[in-house]
């Protein structure tokens, strides 16, 4: 599932921004500054400062990366490597709306590769981790949800959605502009 | 209940009475239903007093080492020279379990309670529920609770006019199996990449930021406002096998069975009465080939093996496997065990941390050996391969993530050799495994 | 304060050992090495390689020797069945993505995971898994190239820029089997201690692209030496390949450098190779200077000292002990100005996370020699008395046109140096010397340390130590003649008895680690020699 090996910063930073606009102003960096309090140091506020880029811009970008960086008192590397660990966080553009289907095998074995293929289908995307062509589904596999006796759940952006089958995506698909 | 099926007679309602039960969530609502009665003994009492009564009920680690819970709480420091910290695992990603999930968006307050009891206990302050990125409306739903539990002096600078400090702040994971491991947890917290710490240090000695801490489950938490009101005798009561293993547990089952669902039972209760007649057993036509009883990470069990098996940490243990998480999949003969153990691995190899060797290298190549074997291109030395690389693989690293890939692997190629044989000998149509 | 001592047995032989020593520490007491990667004495310990695991009797499971600490009566066995097998299991876990690169590897040869796969790995390999893992090569710069399919992820240079530099500017990204090391985009590994990175990466995959495929391993001689970048004195070894320096490479000492040198230091031996060197003895003959050989040369300098009369002596700081010292006992019987010419610069670039380490100020080895031995700072003032000094002597140092002009106005000049580093084609003696690099020698550093340096490539042409030069010549004015020291010790041992801070020291009291001098905290054990 992985895709490519990771490749470096002369590969990975494709994508290019030409005016960054920082994204901790105004109410955003007064919700990240209510955080402080909470955490005796600053950079345990990287996570939840990560989640707050990632639900403002969609994704977070090498500007974002250094910027976050700059407000925490880390470095960019130091911030890369966490941002590159946890999966949720992208680290390139998705589509609008990002699927993300439970294959591991308590799921598996109630036929979530199935689901995978029918949200392949009828979103458009084709395959795994591609975006489809209207910008408004990616969908990828992710390991286990937590949410086994409900097989097959799907998180479609910030919703989980417990027990879809293959007939349900459609319907499910009509929700998502 | 077996939710979210109505609830088995054999079940024993304590946890998950109120699953399904939306006026639960609020504070008042879980008042009502007899809640925060337990906080409220506890900030009457020392210290010492609470960790004595959980101590004395029996109770153990649910998140799946079965560690016994007061012990834990009693390598606390007795003086509180820096601060303590109680964390919340919330992090639930054992392929499996889905039993923290319900407790949180059902019973918010239940866990809340639990952790304001545990803080107490502790001499701690701060509570940080650590909770997975993947739980969105669990999150929201446990917000909620908080504030409201702020609002009702639950929490906050004078719990319930005890004049004691106990804060709670909710912390969102991002996609890491391995933050679950209590270390890898603790880096997370701190705004690290979610890598295990070497041990000693123990965490209450030196945890959350070099200061004392302990690390519990949902449900272990859960319990522990119930064991304050009805008395450590009672929970300890709750026991039909080994005394070591008292209390309930909600088993999360799941897979191949006609009711899948958390069903919560007294300790010692028998597997098969679980799978065969609380859960509904098999679905039509369908027999009962395997059961993996802890999540995924302990030794599978053969169909033979659950028909006289005590659902508990030593029960469970006599036949070869291990509680764990109580995270049950259940699979019939539909399944194909060579897939479902490559997929595992292939589960591992996604979440290794990448720190040791071992698991790093080890969890790639188990899974693309297994690949290889179902693709139709295995040779006669892969299975005594995988067993090497298992063996290789266990007692040796920081963590155990690289033993639980190696569990599954061992237990399968020794339990459902002809399934890999059927691959090997060409016997059985290969399976083009998309990478 | 002497710490608690705790007994463990490892391999059968049982030391003491500091409590809090971990088993790794314990063994090398012992003369065990274990196996290791992550691990690092100048860094903090991570325990991830997995190589060091060894048994320990009633443990469990096997330890990592690097983080478990020795407890009293402890029995370790680093070399059974059991801990074999996993150093065999970690060398095949490695190289299941690591490339055969050996062939064009630089680290072959000098390679710990050739060393330890030749040791205890599997003499083939069981992986037959489609291929392995592909990463472009990547450019840290400036010096530093990344080879990522290399990579054992053993962490080392990460934890050296965050711990040691100070300066995370180094990551490990990504999750499982796709980890690599990622560097801050838009940043250069550019701190000034960052070369280490190389040094301490086990198998090829930190490069130097100063030293890319310049050498093989096995093709290098080694020396041991002392940086001349500045006056912390870091030891170094001097690699040369057919008599030319081709690397330098920090040498452990754990009370100067630990194990760690700057890239300024590191980059600086080019000037070792340079091939515009003065060739033999040149004397002044009918307003030409002509070559002659050192019987001559040495005549004539006599000569020149014998007349007496006001000198100045105009010496660089990255002479050594012996050659300041002997030049300045030869021309003490005159009217004598010694002064020394000290390169200082504005600020010092520290390694912070060890002690007392940096690039220095006082950008030269041997400024506190020179001061021991009675030298001066006054450059300025001394250059000027030179402009009407009967003798001049010029000790491997480069003048300005303007410092040139002024010393041209001596009566004699005499040039010791080992290029011609300016014009004075009126000078009376221009001899060759032997630099850093082809010669025995000492540098005092600024702790007052005196450290050895060893010859590391032939001398070109007729060039000599400058010791030797002015031993070859008796002191003017009535001093005791000179006993013309024939080796560097003996020139050590004769300067020496003159300074009162290092009376009695032989080369023998200094080994290649150096000692303080005797008036630092030493108890005085070798006054009036040992």
């Amino acid at each position: 599932m992985s895709g490519t090996p990771g490749a470096g910063p002369a590969h990975a930073e494709a994508h290019h921004e030409e005016s960054y606009q920082p994204v901790f102003v105004g109410a955003v960096k007064a919700r990240l500054e209510a955080l402080f309090p909470q955490y005796p140091t600053r950079q345990a506020c990287l996570l939840p400062a990560l989640w707050m880029v990632q639900e403002e811009r969609g994704w977070i970008s090498p500007s974002a990366i250094g910027e976050v960086a700059e407000v925490l008192g880390l470095t960019p590397a130091f911030v890369k490597g966490v941002v590159t660990f946890y999966t949720m966080y992208h680290t390139h553009p998705v589509g609008r709306h990002f699927i993300q289907v439970c294959t591991t095998s308590p799921c598996n074995i109630c036929g979530a590769e199935d689901v995978v293929k029918a949200f392949l289908q009828h979103t458009g995307c084709g395959e795994l981790g591609a975006t489809s062509k209207d910008g408004r589904f990616t969908v990828i596999e992710v390991e286990c949800l937590g949410a086994c006796g409900f097989a097959t759940p799907v998180l479609i952006d910030d919703d989980f959605i417990e027990g879809v089958t293959p007939e349900r995506v459609p319907g499910i698909l009509q929700g998502y502009k | 209940m077996g939710y979210p099926h109505p609830s088995h007679a054999k079940e024993q309602l304590v946890l998950s009475k109120h699953f399904g039960d939306a006026g639960a969530r609020t504070f008042d609502g879980w008042v009502k239903r007899g809640g925060y009665e337990g906080l409220k003994r506890a900030l009457g009492m020392t210290r010492d007093q609470v960790v004595e009564i959980v101590k004395a009920s029996g109770l153990r680690g649910r998140g799946g080492a079965g560690f016994p819970t007061g012990l834990k709480w009693s390598f606390m420091p007795k003086e509180v020279t820096k601060p303590h910290y109680l964390v919340c695992n919330a992090d639930e990603s054992e392929p499996g379990t889905f039993k923290d999930r319900e407790i949180i968006r059902w019973t918010p307050h239940q866990l809340l309670e639990g952790c304001a009891i545990a803080a107490h206990a502790i001499g701690a302050e701060r509570i940080y529920i650590y909770i997975r990125g993947e739980f969105t409306a669990e999150h929201r739903i446990l917000t909620a609770a908080v504030e409201d539990a702020y609002r009702s002096g639950a929490l906050g600078g004078n719990v319930f006019g005890s004049g004691r400090r106990i804060d709670v702040v909710v912390h969102r994971g991002a996609g890491a199996y391995i933050c679950g491991e209590e270390t890898a947890m603790m880096n997370s917290i701190e705004g690290k990449r979610g890598n295990p710490r070497i041990k000693p240090p123990f965490p209450a000695a030196a945890g959350l930021w070099a200061c004392p801490t302990t690390i519990n489950n949902v449900e272990t938490l859960a319990a522990i406002g119930h064991i304050l009101v009805r008395g450590a005798d009672w929970y300890k009561g709750l026991c039909l096998s080994s005394p070591k293993s008292t209390g309930t547990k909600l088993f999360s089952v799941c897979g191949h069975v006609q009711r899948p669902g958390n069903y919560e039972v007294v300790m010692g209760t028998p597997m098969r009465d679980l799978v065969y007649d609380m859960c509904g057993g098999m679905r039509p036509g369908r027999a009962l080939k395997a059961v993996i009883p802890g999540g995924s990470s302990v030794p599978i069990m053969t169909a033979a093996e659950i028909e006289d098996c005590a659902m508990d940490y030593e029960g469970i243990a006599a036949k070869g496997s291990m509680l764990g998480s109580g995270g049950m999949i259940v699979m019939d003969d539909s399944t194909d065990i060579v897939y479902q153990v490559m997929r595992l691995a292939r589960f591992y190899a996604h979440e290794s941390c990448a720190q040791c060797t071992q698991c790093r290298e080890g969890t790639a190549w188990t899974t693309r050996i297994l690949e290889r074997i179902l693709a139709g291109a295995g040779k006669a030395e892969d299975l005594a391969l995988l067993l090497d690389l298992a063996d290789n693989m266990t007692g040796k690293t920081i963590c155990v993530l690289s033993d639980s890939c190696a569990a599954p692997v061992v237990s399968a190629i020794k339990k459902f050799r002809g399934e890999f044989d059927a691959y090997l000998n060409r016997t059985r149509r290969p399976v083009m495994v998309a990478v | 304060m002497t710490a608690e001592l705790v007994n463990v047995t490892i391999d059968g032989m049982t030391v003491a050992v500091p409590k809090g020593t971990s088993i790794i520490e314990a063994a090398k007491q012992a003369g065990i090495l274990v196996p290791h990667y992550c691990y690092h004495p100048s860094l903090p310990s991570p325990a991830v390689c997995r190589m060091c695991l060894v048994e320990v009797e009633k443990a469990p499971k096997l330890m990592p020797a690097c983080v478990t600490t020795v407890v009293e009566g402890q029995v370790v066995h680093t070399d059974g069945e059991e801990a074999r097998r996993a150093r065999t299991g970690v060398l095949e876990f490695l190289l299941i993505n690591h490339p055969l690169d050996c062939p064009i590897c630089d680290q072959a040869g000098e390679c710990e995971l050739q060393d330890y796969t030749f040791q205890e790995g599997r003499p083939g390999t069981r992986y037959s898994e489609y291929a392995k893992r592909y990463n472009p090569v990547e450019d840290f710069g400036p010096d530093v190239l990344y080879v990522p399919n290399r990579c054992i992820l053993c962490t080392r240079c990460v934890r050296f820029m965050d711990d040691v530099a100070g300066t995370p500017v180094l990551n490990v990204s990504e999750r499982g089997d796709r980890a690599y090391i990622g560097i801050d985009q838009g940043q250069l590994l550019d701190h000034p201690w960052a070369g280490n990175v190389v040094d301490l990466c086990p198998v090829g995959s930190l490069l130097s692209k100063d030293f890319l495929h310049k050498a093989r391993a096995w093709d290098l001689d080694k020396s041991a030496s002392v940086c001349t970048g500045c006056s912390q004195g870091c030891n170094i070894t001097i690699d040369t390949r057919d008599n030319t320096v081709v690397r330098l490479r920090p040498r452990p000492n754990l009370e100067v450098n630990r194990h760690f040198m700057c890239d300024t230091g590191r980059m600086n031996y080019r000037w070792m190779n340079r091939g515009d060197r003065i060739e033999a003895p040149l004397v002044q003959d009918g307003g030409r200077l002509v070559a002659t050989d050192w019987d001559r040369a040495v005549d004539r300098l006599a000569g020149l000292v014998e007349k007496g009369g006001t000198s100045v002596l105009l010496a660089s700081a990255s002479a050594s002990l012996e050659s300041l010292g002997l030049v300045h006992r030869l021309l003490s019987g005159t009217r004598l100005t010694a002064v020394v010419q000290l390169p200082v610069v504005d600020s010092e670039e520290p390694l912070q996370g060890i002690k007392d380490l940096a690039l220095r100020r006082e950008r030269a080895p041997n400024g506190d020699g020179a001061r021991l031995i009675g030298y001066g700072m006054d450059w300025q003032g001394a250059v000027k008395a030179a402009s009407t000094a009967d003798l001049v002597v010029l000790l491997d140092v480069t003048l300005t046109d303007a410092e040139a002009a002024l010393v041209s106005g001596a009566a004699a000049v005499v040039v010791l140096g080992t290029v011609q580093a300016q014009e004075l084609p009126a000078a009376a003696l221009v001899l060759p010397l032997t630099n850093v690099a082809e010669e025995n020698g000492t540098f005092v550093n600024r702790d007052q340390r005196v450290q050895r340096y060893q010859q590391a490539r032939t001398a070109p042409g007729m060039s000599r130590p400058a010791w030797w030069v002015a031993g070859q010549v008796t002191p003017a004015g009535g001093l005791a003649p000179s006993s013309s020291p024939a080796t560097a010790a003996q020139a050590f041992e004769l300067v020496c008895s003159s300074i009162p801070a290092l009376a009695g020291l032989t080369y023998s009291d200094l080994g290649l680690l150096g000692r303080l001098a005797p008036t630092h905290g030493l108890a005085p054990t070798m006054q009036g020699g040992s």
